[in-house]
């Protein structure tokens, strides 16, 4: 992978978050966080378990409300985000142990994913009338197109908790992005994999960012390819920034290494 | 990347898989059944089984593919009973099929209104508030005489008997064509809201709501959506369960016990399969009478007629719990051409990862 192209010097903005706080019955997740993803970069965040990650995650889409801050999404400001609403306006999410819905075949997990491009009602879909029909038609072609980027084609009518992990995990991601999403929001989407596994998934999102443009944020574990597979590195400890720039900035940094190797830092205010 | 051709394969809802032929030879069979069977068994099994099915399908399309549990299902034949009966007293030139769609519509929207709770509760709780209704519609059309036309027994039967544009369907093939034409219409319906995005998002909530909301699958509208098409074929099924089968109705017709029956038929059947509502019907209405059968042959005689029944039903009992732990995804995987996907029983305790 050579994707050393670092973020340009005026970047476009897509995401904002500004002083976002959130606490769980008095306990804070994130304190006044905040950072910025520019167009078409991808921008890992990293942090030990229970930084707050998948938490940002699910402020970002609306899953949880944030106790203060603001998130600016394409130029649009959100003191909070509903999920359809950021569904709708593009933010597309992968979650952290796969959330697929099991009972359903996999080209139909994919095709779900397009329900806010849904035209035709359900009185039309009852009676297959022609603008159902040209809907199922035209999600069933796009759904395809996006399986065979990850090489499911094969597998598009299998039912999807019969599969591996790593498979569920693509489809996790092509569910994601077929609604053609202008942020992609991955949380862990290596874990749990062996090391072919990890190359692969970590080459397909390389893929979508270069050859669609697509803006990823991705909460990943693994360092080696986080620094290889990402433009923007933000850290975080106990909910706050420790650190925020360009992976080689951020690999030496003695904060970033001492919260991953445990070294006590005098700093941390309690 | 939209150039990526896809395979040419005709719209699958119009596919010709063995599956759907298979179903056009039961189709033919079910046609020329009134003309094999004795009136008897066209009168007393095949019909209350047609009927038994359709009102497990309703039920199925809200509890089996949405994943919203109901105990409701007989509040929601009573209404389409009770509307189609008010309909024909009332407006006694509209005719039978069209009052029988205005029934529907009108359990479909009560459906929906008892649907609003499920975007906020869901499991058990959902069950009281669709219990609610059970009572609450029992309570109503007794309470006010308007609705049963103050007739001295409290009972609703149509005023003009059975009839379908001046046509008297008041005889047992009428009424058996009249309930497989309903059947069989709502049923193809339903298959195709099932295959589409209708289906699919009802199927998301049902496998995993917070991500099915993450991608833009609009919840509340979806699970509205899903009580108002369940109450409208529930609310059809109950106008043909007083009207075609029965022939005279009352609220007793629709209590709780009937809202078990269907909760039951699609249990055993399969959640979240068509096919699964006939096979659980066919269950419930065939395996007591097998039993009937059996015991009036090995025991006739030998013990009180009292005794028997109630050993039948506690053996009947026992058949479905048994059958349920062998096979908790029910007949329709058991039967099925291809291995069903597993789909969470939403009465089971046990819980996958969340």
């Amino acid at each position: 992978m050579t994707l050393e192209a670092p973020t340009p010097q005026q970047p476009d903005l897509v995401l904002e978050v500004s002083g976002v706080s959130l606490s769980f019955n008095g306990v804070k997740a994130i304190s006044d966080l905040s950072f910025k993803v520019a167009q078409g970069e991808i921008c890992a965040l990293i942090g030990p378990n229970g930084a707050g990650k998948s938490s940002l995650l699910n402020i970002l889409n609306g899953v949880y409300v944030p106790d203060q801050g603001e998130i600016v999404f394409a130029g649009e400001h959100f003191r909070r985000m509903h999920p359809l609403e950021a569904a709708r306006r593009g933010i597309g999410r992968g979650f952290q142990n796969n959330a697929l819905f099991r009972g359903m075949s996999v080209i139909d997990n994919v095709i779900a994913g397009l329900s806010r491009r849904q035209t035709a009602s359900l009185v039309e879909e009852a009676l297959l009338l022609p603008r159902a029909r040209r809907q199922e038609r035209a999600f069933r072609d796009r759904a395809r197109a996006v399986l065979a980027l990850f090489g499911l084609e094969a597998v598009a009518e299998t039912t999807v908790s019969s599969l591996p992990y790593g498979v569920q995990k693509k489809v996790e991601i092509a569910r994601a992005i077929v609604a053609e999403p202008k942020l992609l929001l991955l949380d862990e989407p290596l874990a749990g994999m062996n090391a072919g596994e990890k190359q692969e998934i970590a080459a397909a999102i390389a893929r979508l960012n270069r050859d669609l443009g697509l803006t990823i944020v991705l909460i990943e574990h693994d360092i080696g390819i986080v620094l290889k597979l990402a433009h923007h590195v933000v850290v975080l400890d106990y909910g706050r920034k420790l650190a925020d720039g360009a992976p080689d900035t951020i690999r030496d940094n003695p904060d970033v290494i001492a919260a991953y190797l445990g070294k006590q830092t005098s700093e941390r205010a309690a | 990347m939209s150039d990526v051709e896809a395979p040419a394969v005709l719209d699958p809802a119009i596919r010709f898989t063995p599956r759907v032929l298979l179903a056009a030879a039961g189709l033919a069979l079910l046609t020329a059944a009134p003309f094999l069977a004795s009136e008897y068994w066209i009168n007393a099994i095949v019909v209350p089984f047609l009927i038994l099915s359709l009102a497990g399908l309703g039920l199925n399309l809200l509890t089996g593919y949405a994943g919203q549990m109901s105990l409701g299902a007989g509040a929601f034949m009573m209404v389409g009973a009770y509307a189609t009966f008010a309909f024909q007293l009332r407006v006694p030139e509209l005719p039978l099929p069209l009052a029988l769609i205005l029934a529907g519509v009108i359990a479909g929207a009560t459906g929906l209104v008892f649907g609003i709770p499920s975007t906020r509760i869901k499991g058990f709780y959902l069950i009281v508030s669709t219990l609610a209704a059970q009572f609450f519609f029992e309570w109503l059309f007794l309470k006010f005489p308007w609705f049963y036309n103050g007739n001295s027994s409290a009972t609703i039967s149509l005023p003009g008997g059975l009839s379908i544009f001046g046509i008297s369907a008041e005889n047992p093939h009428g009424r058996y064509f009249l309930t497989l034409a309903t059947v069989a219409l709502l049923t193809i319906l339903s298959f195709n809201l099932v295959r589409g995005q209708t289906g699919r998002n009802w199927m998301a909530i049902r496998d995993m709501d917070t991500a099915a909301a993450v991608i833009g699958v609009p919840i509340v509208r979806s699970k509205l959506e899903a009580f108002a098409v369940s109450s409208f074929i529930l609310g059809i099924a109950g106008a043909l369960w007083a009207f075609a089968y029965l022939g005279s109705a009352s609220v007793q017709s629709f209590g709780l016990t009937r809202s078990y029956q269907i909760l039951f038929i699609i249990i055993i059947g399969g959640l979240g399969t068509i096919r699964g509502a006939f096979y659980g019907a066919f269950f419930v209405s065939l395996l007591p009478l097998a039993l009937d059968w059996l015991f009036q042959h090995l025991l006739g005689g030998q013990i009180d007629a009292g005794l028997l029944q109630n050993i039948q039903k506690a053996i009947f009992g026992l058949l479905i719990i048994g059958f349920l732990i062998r096979e908790p995804e029910g007949l329709a995987r058991l039967i099925g051409w291809k291995a069903a996907a597993p789909i969470r029983n939403p009465f089971s305790r046990s819980r996958t990862r969340r």
